[in-house]
């Protein structure tokens, strides 16, 4: 990455982690019902992840999955509007924060039942394939998703049919508040069933903007070049707890300590200014992304409320919902 | 040139036909499945796609059914018209996520900003003796789901356009073949031939009774319409052939005429169809009634394996024609 690319990563990582920080103060004073699943901690995946791909490249995420849409060009404001219910919001406030979607920058979705996504990305990569668009797919999932059918359903049927896709696993120790390492019968819980699917694997430290970008980058170029998909298990970690207002207190104070002194943020940080970047430059972007949150936070307030024939719109693609004569 | 008087159409060589069809004028039809390629499909219904089409639009799958219609709907997703067979319908349960849960409601809960035009074939039904696990009549599991378009053709020449409709929609479809109709022949439809999905057809009018059928039981119910006919019972009988969109419009006409409804579904009586048709019925037709409503359903058992057992428990001639029979001497 140039430093004008870090740069700009950086801001963009700056962005999520200001926008997780508003979706988890408007939970909790009441303006974002429902649940919240935040990717606080989690940018340098995504970030990392989207700064090596085209614009046209699809991707799927899960319902942790704010750090995706926001990557991938949806804005603060149109994200929290979502969240708060307001027909600003990027689903019309039908979605909700676990289905954050921007389908015109190949945002494919975000999705709340486990492991589904990962057949839906290997499809739209074949679709790829079948169009000779020379797009790919990425799915991102938790490192929850490795034990469940649809992940290994997905990883073979992409593997056998040498399709372009990426699967991306964002391991972050924990499945829900359980440790992954608990329910898994090894120890890296998606690269370790690569192999399986004789399917190359990465591990990486996904809280590493620099590195994550490279390693996508290779792996898109390996999918572009009509070479098949490619695993890779980026360690992060959570800064909230999994949903809600869970506070997390299942995991232990020097583990907690360790990965907070490896925010994603100070990492980018170092290199910038190892790069000679000058903290005020940084600074800048700092001072950037922070407006541009409080000012989504306004416009999201202020944004109405969807209508209420919005409840019968778009169950088809005509626009309506009839389903009888 | 074949000699279409003479010729052979069944039920089976019209599912072929009818993607073959719309795989000719639209190179965004591609087709996935278990055995579904050089084998040509289990049932035969996907016979001649293969030497035709190529790898490249037919494309065999291992045995992965979350991954077969996961896949079809990414591609249907972006830009492709994917047609998924799942071999029986009994196996949609291995995939019941995304008919559930992922495909049909991609559109609304993104506001309208994707698409799923895709069909998922399976063959259902009993009939041929296949036991608990392949022999169910399950397309009340789709009509329990908001957002899935189904459909169950009974003829040949419905299947051909039915198919046509099914494939050139821009919602996802569940295309029930039912297994005991395959070997069935009838006539080859022009090309183009196209129905829309959600208008029933009246197969046989009558002025005593009013029997609504789907798939397998429209020929019980018209060959117990035969049958009544010699004791002068007059039998009208209505071919839903889609559940989604339900053509009530039409089974209400013909109540005003008949003041009497039989409904003869397959699937079971807890939690068929056929109470949906008979809800609104009751909610709109009432005062067209003279008479009770029957359903004619399968019984809340498993299907057993031995035909005569299987006969006691799915809608049989007998069973059509004895609750006509009751119905009209109301």
């Amino acid at each position: 990455m140039t430093p004008e690319e870090l740069l700009d990563a950086y801001e963009e990582m700056v962005l999520i982690r200001r926008t997780e920080k508003a979706a988890h103060d408007l939970f909790m004073s009441g303006l974002v019902k429902g649940t919240t699943h935040l990717a606080a901690g989690h940018e340098a995946v995504a970030v990392g992840a989207s700064s090596a791909m085209r614009p046209d490249d699809y991707v799927f995420a899960t319902y942790r999955g704010h750090h995706h849409a926001l990557a991938r060009g949806a804005t603060p404001e149109e994200c929290l509007a979502e969240l708060m219910s307001r027909a600003t919001g990027l689903c019309q406030a039908k979605g909700g924060s676990m289905h954050l979607t921007k389908a015109t920058n190949g945002m494919l979705g975000s999705y709340a039942i486990v492991g589904a996504h990962l057949p839906m990305a290997a499809g739209a990569a074949w679709s790829a394939k079948l169009r000779g668009s020379g797009q790919v797919a990425v799915a991102f999932f938790g490192d929850g998703a490795t034990n469940i059918g649809a992940f290994h359903e997905a990883l073979n049927l992409a593997a056998v049919w040498s399709l372009p896709v990426l699967f991306v696993c964002e391991n972050n120790l924990y499945m829900e508040y359980t440790p992954i390492e608990a329910v898994t019968a090894v120890p890296n819980p998606a690269a370790d069933r690569a192999a399986g699917y004789n399917m190359p694997a990465d591990i990486i430290d996904g809280n590493d903007v620099v590195v994550v970008h490279e390693t996508v980058a290779r792996a898109v170029e390996r999918a572009r070049k009509g070479e098949g998909p490619t695993l890779i298990e980026a360690q992060t970690y959570r800064h909230f707890g999994h949903s809600r207002a869970d506070p997390a207190k299942y995991r232990p104070a020097d583990e907690v300590e360790r990965w907070m002194k490896h925010d994603p943020l100070d990492v980018a940080r170092a290199r910038l200014e190892a790069l000679g970047v000058p903290p005020e430059t940084v600074a800048d972007r700092d001072h950037r992304a922070a407006a541009t949150v409080d000012a989504a936070i306004a416009a999201a307030k202020n944004a109405p409320e969807p209508v209420p024939a919005l409840a019968f719109t778009d169950v088809w693609a005509d626009g309506g919902a009839a389903w009888r004569t | 040139m074949a000699d279409v008087t003479k010729e052979k159409f069944t039920y089976r060589d019209a599912v072929a036909e009818g993607i073959a069809r719309e795989m000719r004028r639209d190179p965004s039809v591609v087709c996935l499945g278990e055995d579904i390629g050089a084998a040509e499909g289990v049932f035969k219904t996907t016979v001649g796609l293969f030497k035709e089409f190529g790898p490249a639009r037919v494309w065999d799958t291992p045995i992965s059914e979350q991954a077969i219609v996961g896949a079809a709907m990414g591609a249907a997703m972006t830009g492709m018209r994917p047609i998924a067979e799942i071999m029986f319908s009994d196996f949609l349960a291995c995939c019941w996520d995304y008919l559930a849960n992922e495909i049909p409601k991609a559109r609304y809960m993104t506001g309208g900003q994707v698409t799923v035009p895709l069909v998922v074939r399976t063959a259902n039904g009993g009939g041929l003796g296949f036991g608990a696990q392949h022999s169910q009549a399950v397309e009340n599991w789709a009509f329990a789901i908001p957002g899935l378009k189904i459909v169950a053709p009974s003829t040949p020449s419905d299947v051909v356009g039915l198919m046509a409709a099914a494939i050139r929609s821009d919602d996802p479809v569940v295309f029930f073949e039912h297994k005991a109709l395959l070997a069935g022949s009838g006539t080859r439809p022009p090309e183009g031939h196209l129905i829309e999905l959600g208008q029933a057809s009246v197969v046989r009018e009558g002025t005593d009774v009013t029997v609504v059928a789907l798939a397998s039981t429209v020929s019980l119910s018209l060959k117990a319409a035969d049958q009544l006919a010699g004791e002068g019972i007059s039998v009208e009988v209505i071919d839903l052939r889609c559940l989604i969109p339900l053509d009530m419009r039409t089974v209400l006409s013909s109540i005003e005429r008949t003041s009497r409804l039989v409904v003869v579904e397959e699937n079971p009586y807890q939690g068929g169809w056929g109470g949906t048709v008979v809800s609104v019925v009751a909610d709109e037709g009432f005062e067209l009634l003279d008479a009770p409503i029957k359903r004619v359903a399968g019984a809340n058992v498993p299907l057993p394996f031995a035909d005569s057992l299987e006969a006691e428990v799915i809608p049989t001639v007998g069973k059509v024609t004895e609750a006509i029979r009751r119905l009209s001497a109301y």
